[in-house]
């Protein structure tokens, strides 16, 4: 790599970090590879108040990134289950979390695919996706943007709530709904279109509009005419990174690793 | 001389066929396996399971067919995300569940533990899970100004509790020495009995309570009996006194491809006594030296 080339990974890694941007002092979670590195990013760089963990029962003074450690973390607290729920119910927490399906709404499903009693493919369960959803603000990653992730029509099983009229006997989701950002392998999106509509705010380099909407299973809406590009990482950054991440985790989530400039490719 | 101590298939013969039963521990976490498998061996049959933490546990129940419903949040197996056992059951649609969130199901336990019949909450709304057929959520409405509407989370109050905690002596003064003492308490409150396997059986004087009292669960008039039985988590962790057995949990995985790797993992770990399966894991010392496990 020439020092200006960065990866796929480490761009979503620098788009990812950016939800926490400006959060204050809140828990961050991130869960996968590339948003628990963009956490980690985040907290050396702009954000050094939000509080990461050990991904086990922890807050660690320095973030914690995936895969083998080299020496024990230093712990600054602790963050067991209780607490977790405790710290969420809240409200200052920020989650970045990778569904299975999402939809128009941003209801978002980790359950089943098909039929609840007898699904298709049944996954995980609801997990706490369901409480995070309407207590704290949530962010999303889809390592493939595609129709099977961002569906037609709602979620096969609606375990985070979204802006959903229906789903509301006042016709108002909660106070504490605050969904995001959702960060993929194409582009950053957020619900700042009329209504909350899903809005896409950054493409990825060498990624088209259209592209972005051919992969989406219903209209998504655009911050301009013109918009603009997801920013590259900075060598800063590139350097932080390497440092959460010496293990190079963020190398196994592309297939073959692919650079973050399809134009250059 | 208050003496609680029981053995392991003891506390099984304390169960019967369509009670409803609730697991302790998390995942990989202090799951009290050696009763698991135990009830796996049993004739038991129809039970309602609560577990809301779901692991192997879970999967296990599943594959020998002792489950009616399901009560959870979730069943993972950390590293391997995904129970295959509890997959293929649920795939097969072998039994009924109320799918809840992991903060609903300890708001379920508080509810059961204070002995009221619900906890009014935000979590749920907006989603599926108080959508199911299985049970019908009712709404309150706060008689306070905000007026806001809330659900009603109902009591969740098994027959009976199991759990796996670290130390205990005969009268069931508990320790959990873990990090995270996890909901086991409040399972224990919320249940009509609770019955613990603990990895060892010790004299009050060296529960050393003076300076454990942080780890101490529950007040022992809580639980109903004790069965000693070491490794009784593998292989989830009971840590600080072993590891997670991820090599065992591969085995386990992988015996979910075929009903005939199912069988044979049945007849070498399950339909044993525990001290074949202590010596089919690899013996105690191999299983007390396990690495720690990095999440």
């Amino acid at each position: 790599m020439t020092q200006n080339s960065y990866s796929l990974a480490e761009l979503v890694i620098v788009a990812c970090a950016e939800v926490w941007r400006d959060n204050g002092e809140v828990m961050a979670t991130g869960i996968g590879p590339l948003p628990r590195i963009g956490a980690g990013l985040a907290k050396l760089s702009f954000a050094p108040a939000i509080q990461t963990t050990d991904g086990e029962c922890w807050y660690t003074s320095d973030p914690v990134g995936p895969g083998k450690r080299v020496a024990e973390p230093e712990f600054e607290g602790l963050a067991n289950y209780d607490r977790v729920f405790s710290a969420l119910w809240s409200g200052r927490r920020h989650a970045l979390v990778g569904p299975v399906q999402i939809d128009r709404y941003g209801q978002a499903n980790i359950s089943v695919i098909g039929d609840h009693k007898k699904p298709k493919a049944a996954m995980l369960g609801a997990r706490g996706f369901p409480g995070n959803s309407i207590s704290h603000p949530n962010s999303f990653f889809f390592p493939s943007h595609n129709k099977r992730a961002f569906v037609e029509g709602e979620v096969d099983f609606v375990c985070m709530a979204g802006y959903n009229p229906a789903r509301y006997r006042n016709g108002q989701p909660p106070k504490g709904l605050d969904l995001r950002r959702i960060v993929t392998n194409l582009c950053v999106m957020d619900f700042g279109g009329p209504d909350h509509q899903i809005r896409v705010i950054s493409l990825h380099p060498g990624v088209t509009f259209e592209e972005v909407q051919d992969n989406t299973g219903f209209p998504v809406a655009r911050i301009a005419d013109d918009i603009p590009a997801t920013p590259s990482p900075t060598a800063e950054q590139l350097t932080l990174i390497a440092r959460i991440d010496p293990n190079n985790v963020r190398a196994t989530v592309f297939k073959e690793n692919p650079p973050g400039d399809r134009k250059a490719a | 001389m208050l003496d609680k101590r029981m053995t392991v298939d003891e506390i099984v013969d304390q169960l019967s066929d369509g009670m409803t039963i609730g697991i302790g521990g998390w995942a990989t976490r202090r799951k009290p396996m050696a009763l698991i498998r135990a009830i796996a061996r049993s004739g038991l049959k129809d039970l309602t399971l609560m577990a809301g933490y779901g692991g192997p546990d879970v999967g296990m129940l599943a594959a020998t067919g002792k489950i009616r419903k399901l009560i959870f949040a979730f069943a993972s197996l950390d590293h391997f995300p995904l129970e295959p056992h509890f997959r293929n059951a649920r795939q097969a649609g072998a039994f009924e569940v109320l799918e809840l969130d992991e903060g609903l199901y300890h708001w379920g336990l508080r509810a059961g533990a204070m002995k009221l019949p619900f906890l009014p909450t935000r979590v749920g709304i907006g989603t599926d899970i108080i959508n199911q057929p299985g049970f019908d959520f009712k709404f309150v409405t706060s008689p306070y100004e905000d007026g806001e509407e809330l659900i009603a989370m109902p009591a969740l109050a098994p027959d009976v509790a199991l759990i796996h905690a670290h130390r205990s002596d005969e009268r069931g003064n508990l320790l959990t020495l873990s990090k995270d003492a996890l909901f086991d308490e409040l399972l224990v409150r919320a249940a009509g009995k609770s019955f613990a396997t603990v990895e060892k059986i010790v004299s009050t004087a060296e529960l050393d309570m003076k300076s454990n009292s942080r780890y101490n669960l529950v007040e022992r008039a809580m639980i109903d009996g004790v069965a000693e039985a070491p490794l009784g988590a593998h292989p989830t962790s009971a840590d600080p006194d072993y590891q997670l057995d991820l090599k065992h949990i591969k085995t386990y995985v992988d015996s979910a491809a075929s009903p005939e790797a199912w069988a044979e993992y049945k007849a070498k770990f399950i339909d044993v006594p525990e001290a074949d399966y202590q010596a089919a894991i690899g013996g105690a010392d191999a299983v007390r030296q396990l690495p720690v496990p990095i999440y």
